[in-house]
């Protein structure tokens, strides 16, 4: 499930395991829709003399704010290299240095250069490659523009998925020895992200309803520089250039929160200090609320036209602004989810039949923040890992009965109907719903979060659950009903947002990511555990599990 | 002080009401600021959630929102409604697809092309993976990379007008990656790709009118892209008359490029 960097990955370390394999790649969009187009600055794996793996792990670690486990993280960084040249055989246009290797950049909380990139389009090159690629496996069969609606479960195993074809809103039954999930993040819980309009959680609200525990959901990840209005994303690539993030007063404010690596600090702390600028009245004004300034004019024409060609057609087409000659107005943004699907090194949960990769998944090596480049090789690392796995397994596994499935699939195409397509009696609508939602998440669990805020936004997202079992559709017809499709991702986003303020709500301490007024420092006593939120009828339950430290003991984490 | 609005006509196709498409007319507020696809947006949040389209990214890179704004083909995301205030913007699926619904097009032709002009590296050695990369120098990057800027928005094949009258052209994206790949100094395929792509249906039926160079929301240049490889594949079949040891494939890329 899911047509990214991590399915399509997947699907092909699956294909390679064996020819005597079926692998249906099923997407809601086509998977060069998919939101790894919009990654832009780079993709992180130890390559250059001074860099080492050890390096990688330790930076990664760090960045974590010591939540990731250390052995996922070790086999992320001796993979990585690999995965990149995987990619540069497949035709991935790498940017190079004169003598035609694979170059690298700065990038932000990294000891050393170990970004490689393709200018700052890197995503969307990454994504074509992998899809234009995946083309040449006839065993890989597409269902385009499928949207999956529940996992089906037989003797307590993922046997399949039923999926709605939009083209006419009839359910298929798809059965599968094993199911992977790469379905993305969650940023459209909230109102001001960098993320496409498909991610909306869809993966992990059908992991969770199954059972399955969703790993760490407090660690959403502001990025600090996103444009004011729509979020479009400024790479941090705009920094590991070179760039400044400067205040109101002209000043790189930096200094005053982290002198040591200044714009190339981590994302939670570059995301605080632009805050406290704010708070400070130290940032602009403007239509679309505070913000600070980026200012990459020093670099000069020729490098962001060769490097940052990307955040320069951005600006000039969306916002009006040359970089060249003008600053850019940004302010932090939802970027990221660091929690998901509770998996094991190999992409499987604690349901048979059932994986995940990508940044649906926490394996972990995000911890309580990940540092910028390491998710497009996630999804390369964990999403070959998977298919190999599952693909593995699959020949393994017994052929799963039919007959159960298609009753299954049955059920949900009259749950589906009745629920929404001849639904004509709700007083509830889409929008005002996924407003208020967004808005709550805004309030609730943005940069800083407290006790009170996070028990607000428990309460509102209940609230919106209750009416959302109100709702009706505009529209009915059968034919690329996108209403249809809008109301299961709010449906999806609603439970996951629930896990996300309410995870939020129980770790009271302060970690990388999830900052709390009230409890401002780490506590390794009480807190340094992933937190696990399983599905009750209550709502989420909230547990513990163990991280795994293997050679770097927690420390305070200091730049 | 009232809210300054402009209309947009929507093309409707609603298949299971009527075998006709129809518009209808939106009053949507305008800011300098919005583009056709908030427009859209706004319509189908606020007014009648019945109006069907694709989008995704709202950033110009993810190709889903390929319409018709006012007879042009545009990505909708990246198309301001200030170009037009305060006249009507007429609104209407990509020309030269089916409809399934309103303003979605299928597109599943392209993607049959897409795979029969082999958009993959074709090597008849693989290296293995700890050999560490294939070296390519800038340079090199450059004699391609502007054709691997396709983002698969349709657009080109919309304004394309011998697409148009005969859907079996491969049409400009899928002919603009295969050059793509011919370009790239890792890649071995040309003649394996020139089987497709120089045949019945391929680049010698491309009449250079440019439309699809004209359209392209990346600069991908899809024409000239066929034009070389026109050139390209003359120069091949010549040379190998001329010069029956076979053509050295450096030479040609670099008059082609």
């Amino acid at each position: 499930m899911g047509g990214g960097a991590a399915g399509l990955r997947a699907a092909i370390a699956a294909a390679e395991v064996s020819d005597g394999l079926s692998i249906a790649l099923v997407s809601k969009v086509y998977p060069m829709r998919s939101h790894t187009v919009s990654a832009e600055g780079g993709a992180g794996a130890a390559f250059g003399q001074d860099d080492s793996t050890d390096l990688h792990a330790f930076d990664t670690i760090r960045g974590s704010d010591y939540l990731a486990d250390q052995d996922a993280v070790e086999a992320f960084v001796t993979e990585a290299p690999g995965e990149i040249v995987q990619l540069e055989h497949w035709g991935c246009p790498w940017s190079r240095e004169p003598d035609g290797r694979l170059a690298v950049r700065p990038f932000g909380g990294m000891s050393v250069p170990r970004t490689v990139f393709a200018a700052d389009k890197t995503g969307f090159h990454l994504l074509h490659t992998l899809f234009q690629t995946s083309l040449k496996y006839d065993r890989i069969v597409r269902l385009d523009e499928f949207f999956v609606t529940s996992l089906l479960l037989e003797d307590d195993r993922c046997s399949g998925v039923a999926a709605i074809d939009l083209r006419d809103s009839e359910v298929r039954c798809i059965s599968a020895k094993a199911v992977i999930l790469c379905t993305g993040g969650l940023g459209r819980i909230f109102s001001f992200t960098t993320n496409a309009a498909i991610n909306t959680a869809d993966g992990m609200a059908l992991a969770y309803r199954a059972g399955v525990p969703l790993k760490d959901m407090e660690f959403v990840q502001y990025h600090p520089t996103g444009l004011p209005g729509t979020g479009i994303l400024m790479t941090e690539a705009t920094r590991g250039e070179g760039g400044y993030l400067v205040n109101k007063e002209g000043k790189r404010f930096l200094e005053e929160y982290i002198p040591s690596k200044m714009e190339l600090g981590p994302r939670d702390i570059l995301s605080r200090a632009i805050i406290q600028e704010i708070e400070k009245g130290r940032a602009f004004e403007g239509p679309y609320g505070e913000y600070v300034h980026l200012d990459i004019r020093h670099l000069g024409e020729a490098l962001i036209d060769e490097k940052l060609p990307f955040v320069r057609e951005l600006t000039t087409k969306f916002v009006g602004i040359d970089p060249v000659y003008e600053p850019i107005p940004v302010r932090p943004v939802v970027h990221y989810m660091m929690g998901g699907v509770d998996t094991d090194l190999e992409g499987k949960t604690r349901l048979p039949g059932l994986y995940a990769a990508g940044e649906a998944a926490c394996v972990s090596i995000n911890g309580a923040n990940r540092l910028g480049s390491n998710s497009l090789t996630e999804c390369l690392v964990f999403g070959a890992r998977v298919g190999r796995r599952a693909a593995e397994d699959a020949l393994e596994a017994s052929e799963p009965a039919e007959n159960p499935l298609v009753r299954l699939a049955s059920a949900e195409q009259d749950r589906l109907t009745s629920a929404y397509l001849d639904n004509e009696g709700g007083r509830e609508r889409i929008a005002p719903i996924r407003r208020e939602l967004q808005a709550t998440m805004e309030r609730g669990a943005g940069v800083y979060r407290t006790e009170e805020s996070l028990k607000e936004a428990v309460e509102e997202v209940r609230a919106l659950k209750e009416r959302f079992g109100q709702l009706a559709l505009f529209d009915h017809d059968r034919a690329f009903n996108t209403e249809l499709v809008s109301a299961l991702e709010l449906g999806n986003m609603l439970d996951v947002a629930e896990t996300v303020v309410t995870s939020g709500l129980e770790r009271r301490e302060s970690r990388g990511s999830h900052t709390r007024r009230d409890y401002p420092d780490r506590d390794d006593q009480g807190f340094l555990a992933h937190s696990l939120a399983f599905s009750t009828p209550e709502g989420p339950r909230i547990e513990y599990g163990d991280v795994t430290i293997t050679r770097w003991p927690p420390v305070e984490r200091k730049y | 002080m009232g809210e300054t609005t402009m209309t947009l006509k929507v093309a409707r196709y609603r298949p299971e009401h009527g075998p006709s498409p129809y518009f209808d007319e939106y009053e949507v507020p305008y800011r300098e600021d919005m583009v056709v696809l908030d427009a859209l947006n706004h319509i189908k949040d606020n007014v009648d959630g019945s109006v069907a389209y694709r989008w995704s990214c709202r950033m110009g890179v993810c190709g889903s929102c390929g319409m018709m704004v006012n007879y042009v083909p545009r990505l909708t995301c990246s198309t301001f409604l200030r170009e037009f205030y305060p006249k009507p913007v007429v609104v209407e699926p990509l020309e030269n697809f089916p409809v399934i619904r309103d303003l979605v097009v299928d597109m599943s032709d392209f993607l049959d092309k897409l795979k029969d002009v082999k958009p993959w590296i074709i090597r008849a050695h693989e290296s293995p993976i700890r050999a560490g990369e294939y070296v390519q120098t800038p340079d090199e990057v450059d004699r391609y990379k502007q054709f691997s800027m396709c983002i698969n928005c349709m657009l080109c094949y919309s304004a394309c007008p011998v697409y148009a009258k005969d859907p079996k052209f491969i049409g400009p994206a899928a002919l603009a990656l295969a050059h793509r790949y011919n370009l790239d100094s890792r890649d071995e395929g040309r003649d394996e790709r020139l089987d497709i792509t120089a045949v019945d249906w391929g680049i010698w039926d491309c009449t250079f009118v440019g439309e699809c160079s004209v359209v392209c929301p990346k600069d991908v240049d899809p024409a000239a892209a066929i034009q070389r490889s026109k050139v390209a594949t003359t120069t091949k079949a010549m040379m190998s008359m001329v010069w029956p040891f076979g053509v050295e494939r450096d030479a040609e890329d670099r008059r082609d490029a």
